[in-house]
């Protein structure tokens, strides 16, 4: 995503970015980016929370009138919960990002992508 | 507690799982920057998501894009009513959250009222839809210029990614 934002920008199309993953996002390097501490999934805000929705998405609109130079992350002051470990517990053993049917059309996707790059398809 | 570093746990995750050469996270010194050239109430806004999102009951109309391995993008229309909307993402904190909230990654309530209070001026007819690519070249040479290219010819002004 980080990347299609700065395609756009290059292009002169002004973006902003909404995100739970900050290293990655800032890693990458983004015009604008608004980040959200919440678990991957909800980088608009809390599910059946409007208005906390309604504040993150006007910090983004916001955002694209008042950021002057790329790079610029705006932290909402949200977070998930006074409990944490939910963070610990990403991309663990205990809690595996993908599993079942969704990690086998991962290995396929993966291996049908690997045959049509071997014959210059992509 | 500060945020997630996602980039160091997905290279231990996977190690564990025995892939030993960890993913290279594109990484740019150069950031583009295009500054707002109007004022936002005459906007038009392109909207763009990772969410996977799909319209309930027709998700065999995307047939094509799931057989393809390289995932192409498409659109589907921005006014579709939210409760037809459903996401088949997969990659998501699936033990924290949910998805089936769609204004929390794709907000189309917000934006609607935004264009209605006249803080912006539209919204595309489409939202475009374009997966998480393993592959960075094809993000960059395939997936970027399509999504670009919609924009141009839907007038885009400005553009909202949400990254799911």
């Amino acid at each position: 995503m980080s990347l299609v934002a700065r395609h756009l920008e290059e292009h002169g199309i002004p973006t902003v970015v909404f995100g739970c993953a900050r290293d990655i996002v800032e890693h990458c390097g983004v015009p604008r980016f608004v980040f959200t501490d919440f678990p991957l999934g909800n980088p608009t805000g809390r599910p059946f929370d409007a208005a906390c929705q309604r504040h993150i998405v006007e910090m983004g609109v916001s955002l694209l009138e008042t950021a002057t130079a790329p790079r610029t992350t705006v932290r909402s002051p949200y977070e998930w919960s006074a409990d944490t470990t939910w963070k610990a517990k990403v991309l663990t053993k205990e809690q595996p990002f993908l599993e079942g049917e969704a990690k086998e059309k991962w290995l396929e996707r993966k291996a049908a992508y690997k045959a049509l790059k071997s014959v210059g398809g992509v | 507690m500060s945020h997630v570093r996602y980039i160091d746990k997905t290279r231990e995750y996977y190690l564990s799982e025995g892939y030993a050469k960890p993913y290279q996270w594109a990484h740019f010194d150069d950031v583009p920057f295009t500054p707002l050239a109007r004022p936002l109430a005459q906007c038009r806004v392109g909207l763009v998501t990772t969410s996977e999102m799909v319209i309930r009951g027709r998700e065999a109309e995307l047939a094509a894009v799931e057989s393809d391995p390289t995932r192409p993008m498409y659109s589907l229309p921005i006014d579709t009513p939210l409760k037809d909307l459903v996401s088949r993402k997969a990659a998501y904190d699936r033990y924290a959250t949910t998805l089936e909230d769609v204004d929390a990654f794709l907000p189309l309530t917000h934006l609607r009222r935004l264009v209605e209070e006249g803080r912006l001026a539209a919204l595309a007819p489409g939202f475009q839809v374009v997966h998480s690519q393993y592959s960075q070249r094809q993000m960059l040479t395939v997936d970027a210029p399509r999504v670009l290219a919609q924009m141009r010819e839907d007038h885009v002004d400005v553009a909202v990614l949400t990254a799911v």
